[in-house]
């Protein structure tokens, strides 16, 4: 697979993922086999049962989630473009970038984005704001059903009228950011690619 | 600083005795004062951080300590080829290896004693301190090994023993593991089922930790290490299962233990270094160890440093680096650890014992004093002691599970994939074996959850328990009931409340500072009615935080039991002055809510009210100070004759409408300014209290009821004054020029001070005309159905001018309701005003 991959994979296509994402070259490769080995259907692009299939994503409790954030609004199906672009959110920022953060488009892995990334997670319906139920949504699915509703309620309750600054009884992205300004975001939503 | 006093007292048994009677005991050290430290820190350790930070850490222990150890002794040696260590100092490659593998380790205790006081943030002082914790195992085997091959004979070592050497390592390590997380297993098994024995819970947790580093040692494995793990592994399933109460015993226990514990060790160390018997001073040597030690840890900890940054997320810098190699102190153990040496065998050990002795103080006086103003000066990113807020445990959750995601599709099998991994086996398996069942079903967002709204709460006590009005509402009335007499529940009481639902809806209640005025009036009316002794509770409550809740407490106290008397006396007039006190009381607690500094506000007004009614005498308020002091105390009766007196005099003031204008005319203004604030608090609790406080009242407190009959339908009749406090506490000047008035005191400024107090209170006002009219039909109806009532009326705020004076006319209380809501849709209040006013200040 992994020959085949790389092979497939052409030199141009790799330079613009390269500026585009962040992701030095044997990073690309490494994760176009993973692509590659992942795409069942072999069509060079990737279906939500693609992800699916893959085991540990079924037991995570955010699984579904995170799966259609890989995909494009109204589309089902990704290609290793976009798929690179997603992963590259939660590339870590090295030293060198924070300097040069001026640059005019913003990196995809800068903590914005990375924060962008877990709100849009929360925010089903793409408007911009976190409400009540889809924050009811995911507490449910991060806890299980040990907790009762009226819980959950009020943790959800608790949750928003924390965040909520303009009191519009849902989280805006502002807000989202806000609170969660002291927390080491950078570090937190980072993965180690190998390299 | 413990250290010098060690010198100093050292000094003075030297002189006292000329022989050293005390000194650390390496057995004394090792099996007392070393566990409490290592269990302390291991039970609190930080899991997550730790485990995060885990390659780091194993990387620094092991590689780190054994570099330092081979490094420090092979340059000792050729110095001592090189004769810069003096002829007397006998020792051969052997002798220095072993000196070298012992003092190269860093300290736990001297490490927890500094940086604990640095704050440096959490990565860097997790990294240090697991070093120090864990390279333990690597200082035991290097010393153990070296002690036999000292035994032996170097000439004797063949090279199999290096291989045991290292097997041994393994062994002592891993093992040391191992017991520590049997331990830990038996432990979290046991607290499963110490329910009904909560008293031992701690003492299992002491007793366990503590067997698990005795057995460790017993085997000759890492006893730290054990003991480490132990409290890593237990903590989690401990602090689940055992009571709040457990928790904070093991807690404060452990950190006192452990406090004194290193005290203790700081001291016999200082107390050792002037003990001449066992100095053997070598320049020398000294230097070079010195020398040697620094450098080599700041070799190790870079290279290392290098070699890791090429796998760590967030890499080290240069000024992490600094710290962490200037942070490499020596200890206790170091020094307990060159007191075991034979003498017989390493011919050199006073050299080392003193040698030890001056490292340990080096590294810790000077470098541990230094630290501080270094990482100032590197400006070392500090660590805030923050508590996460809810939405950070949410979100936190959720990038952790993001991750896991991500690193799943990405195929890696990361450090989030392995976590996660552990998560499921311990969902599945361990928290089903080790956690009660109720605990069990919880999820750790919940508790969570409930730790942030318990902190809350608190929190919100302690800036003054008057706040929480909008709690009370989550309080069934009944539950405050019944848990109203007996105050010495009441903890108990909140604390279960506090877990559950009660507090958060308070917590949610008061967080929107943007909610509606209608809303927050009704809530304020609701819990007027419903929450009464939701207040006393947190009243008492808060007495062990804040003085302040405390005398607001009594005053409630002694304000319902007045109000209850009255309504014995004479129930229709009593209901309704309670009512209406209440609906004031109400009021002004939603006054302040619409202001917006509710809390401060408060409690400001409160103490204003104090100061300024306490030297006014007025009438409201000397009554009720009177009554609560004999509330509180046994000496009802002695205190009778005050009590009356004061009452008559308040009565007449506050009411006044018919009693003796005399006492009334000065009190009178006083009354009306820091009444209010006090019949706000007050009035929410006497409906509750009702039939309970009655019995209690003492018999004084009726005969000064009589008198304060008249008194009670003055301080019914008079709305204005109400009105007023809700005003003045609003406007905290506007309460205290009220103050200064009583004394030159005259109707005409009696009356401008209302009205001026009316325009400028329009919220007040407002709240006023409500307040009558419910209390009126409260009158007719039952207490409960106050609530209902209130709500209602609330939103429909009548003119607030007339409220005042209108609730002044009716003072008299025959038509109450009638004349109060025509008062209410007509607004002439001015004239009321001054009618009621006129026949008070008459």
């Amino acid at each position: 697979m992994g020959s085949r991959a790389s092979t497939l994979l052409r030199e141009e296509e790799i330079e613009e993922i390269k500026k585009e994402t962040g992701f030095s070259h044997s990073q690309i490769t490494r994760l176009y086999s993973r692509f590659t080995s992942l795409d069942k259907g072999e069509n060079g692009t990737l279906s939500r049962e693609d992800f699916q299939r893959i085991p540990e994503l079924a037991i995570n409790p955010l699984g579904d989630r995170i799966i259609n954030a890989f995909f494009p609004e109204g589309e089902d199906q990704v290609n290793f473009r976009g798929f690179m672009r997603t992963l590259a959110h939660f590339r870590p920022i090295e030293d060198n970038e924070k300097n040069k953060n001026a640059a005019p488009a913003e990196p995809l892995n800068s903590r914005t984005n990375k924060l962008l990334f877990a709100f849009r997670l929360y925010d089903l319906d793409r408007d911009d704001k976190i409400s009540r139920d889809e924050l009811l949504q995911v507490l449910r699915m991060m806890v299980g059903v040990n907790i009762s509703d009226e819980q959950l309620g009020s943790i959800a309750d608790r949750t928003i009228q924390e965040a909520d600054t303009n009191g519009d009884a849902a989280i805006s992205f502002n807000e989202f950011m806000k609170v969660l300004e002291k927390v080491d975001v950078e570090q937190k939503m980072s993965i180690r690619f190998l390299h | 600083m413990l250290i010098l006093l060690g010198l100093v007292l050292g000094g003075i048994v030297l002189i006292a005795n000329k022989k050293q009677l005390y000194q650390l005991e390496p057995a004394l050290f090792f099996l007392f004062l070393l566990p409490t430290i290592v269990g302390d820190a291991g039970y609190f350790m930080p899991a997550r951080l730790f485990f995060d930070n885990l390659g780091a850490i194993l990387t620094y222990a092991v590689v780190g300590t054994l570099w330092n150890a081979f490094c420090t002794g092979f340059s000792l040696y050729t110095a001592k080829v090189l004769n810069v260590i003096d002829e007397k100092v006998q020792a051969d490659l052997m002798d220095f290896l072993l000196f070298g593998a012992l003092i190269s380790a860093v300290d736990p205790v001297a490490v927890l004693a500094v940086f604990e006081e640095v704050h440096v943030n959490d990565t860097l002082f997790i990294i240090v301190f697991g070093e120090s914790l864990v390279n333990d195992a690597v200082t035991v085997v290097l010393y153990k090994v070296y002690i036999s091959f000292v035994e032996v004979g170097p000439a004797n070592v063949q090279t199999a023993d290096y291989f045991k050497g290292v097997a041994s390592f393994l062994i002592v390590s891993i093992g040391g593991t191992l017991v520590g997380l049997v331990f830990a297993v038996i432990l979290g098994f046991i607290t499963r089922f110490t329910k009904k024995v909560r008293i031992i819970e701690p003492l299992f947790v002491f007793l366990l930790v503590y067997l698990a580093y005795l057995t460790a040692e017993l085997f000759s494995l890492s006893s730290i290490l054990s003991m480490t793990f132990c409290g890593i592994g237990a903590n989690k399933y401990v602090e689940a299962n055992i009571s709040q109460k457990s928790r904070t015993t093991v807690k404060y226990t452990m950190k006192t233990l452990a406090s004194i514990a290193e005290t203790i060790i700081f001291i016999f160390l200082g107390i050792s270094a002037v003990d001449k018997s066992k100095w053997a001073w070598d320049t020398g040597l000294v230097s070079c160890t010195l020398v040697f030690i620094l450098v080599f840890r700041a070799i190790g900890v870079i290279g290392q440093t290098w070699v890791l940054n090429r796998f760590r997320l967030v890499p080290l810098d240069k000024i992490d680096q600094v710290v962490m190699s200037y942070g490499g102190l020596r200890g206790a153990v170091a020094f307990a650890l060159v007191v075991l040496l034979d003498g017989e065998q390493v011919k050199a050990k006073d050299y080392f014992v003193a040698t030890t002795i001056v490292v340990v103080f080096f590294t810790v006086m000077f470098q541990g004093l230094t630290i501080k103003p270094l990482v100032n000066w590197l400006k070392v990113p500090r660590s805030t002691s923050r508590k996460p807020t809810i939405n950070e445990e949410i979100h936190e959750r959720a990038f952790d599970h993001i991750l896991t995601a991500v690193e799943d599709i990405a195929g890696l099998q990361g450090y989030h994939h392995w976590r996660d991994k552990w998560e499921q086996f311990d969902k599945n398996y361990l928290s089903k074996l080790l956690l009660r069942k109720s605990v069990y079903r919880k999820s750790e967002l919940w508790e969570a959850y409930q730790k942030i709204n318990i902190r809350d709460a608190i929190s919100v006590i302690d800036q003054g328990g008057n706040v929480l009005t909008s709690a009370r509402l989550s309080l069934p009335s009944m539950a405050s009931r019944a848990s109203f007499p007996e105050f010495t529940n009441v903890t108990n009481y909140l604390r279960e409340n506090g877990s559950g639902v009660c507090l958060d809806l308070q917590v949610i209640d008061n967080v929107p500072g943007a909610k509606v005025e209608e809303d927050t009036e009704t809530h304020h009316f609701l819990a007027g009615n419903l929450y009464k002794p939701r207040r006393r509770y947190q009243s008492h409550y808060s007495r062990h935080f804040m003085p302040l809740g405390e005398k607001e407490r009594q005053d409630r106290e002694v304000f319902q039991r007045n109000m209850k008397y009255r309504m014995e006396s004479s129930k229709s007039t009593r209901h309704k002055r309670h009512k209406k006190e209440r609906s004031i009381k109400k009021r002004r607690g939603s006054d302040p809510k619409d202001e917006s500094a509710e809390k401060p506000r408060r409690n400001v007004s409160w103490h204003d009210k104090e100061p300024v009614l306490v030297p006014v005498d007025s009438e409201d308020d000397k009554g009720e100070h009177s009554e609560k002091e004999d509330d509180e105390g046994i000496t009802f009766v002695a205190r009778k004759v005050e009590t009356p007196k004061p009452r008559p005099k308040s009565v007449p003031a506050a009411v006044e409408v018919s009693s003796s204008p005399l006492a009334s005319p000065p009190s009178r203004p006083p009354s009306v300014d820091t009444p209010l604030p006090w019949i706000g608090g007050v009035g929410s609790p006497p409906p509750c209290v009702s039939v309970e406080a009655t019995k209690i009242i003492p018999v004084d407190l009726q005969q000064a009821w009589n008198q304060s009959i008249s008194s009670l339908e003055s301080i019914s009749s008079p709305p204005a004054p109400p009105a007023a406090d809700t005003v003045h506490p609003r406007i905290s000047a506007l309460s205290r020029i009220g103050a200064p008035r009583p004394a030159s005191y005259t109707p005409s400024s009696s009356s401008s001070f209302f009205s001026t107090s009316n325009t400028q209170l329009v919220q007040g006002s407002f709240l006023f005309p409500e307040k009558a009219p419910k209390e009126e039909d409260e009158d007719e109806s039952s207490h409960e159905s106050q609530p209902l009532m209130s709500t209602l009326k609330p939103p429909a705020p009548p003119p607030p001018p007339k409220p005042p004076g209108a609730a002044p006319g009716q003072g008299r209380r025959k038509n109450p309701r009638v004349f109060l809501r025509s008062l209410v849709t007509a607004p002439p209040a001015d004239s009321t005003e001054p009618r009621s006013r006129g026949p008070t200040q008459l």
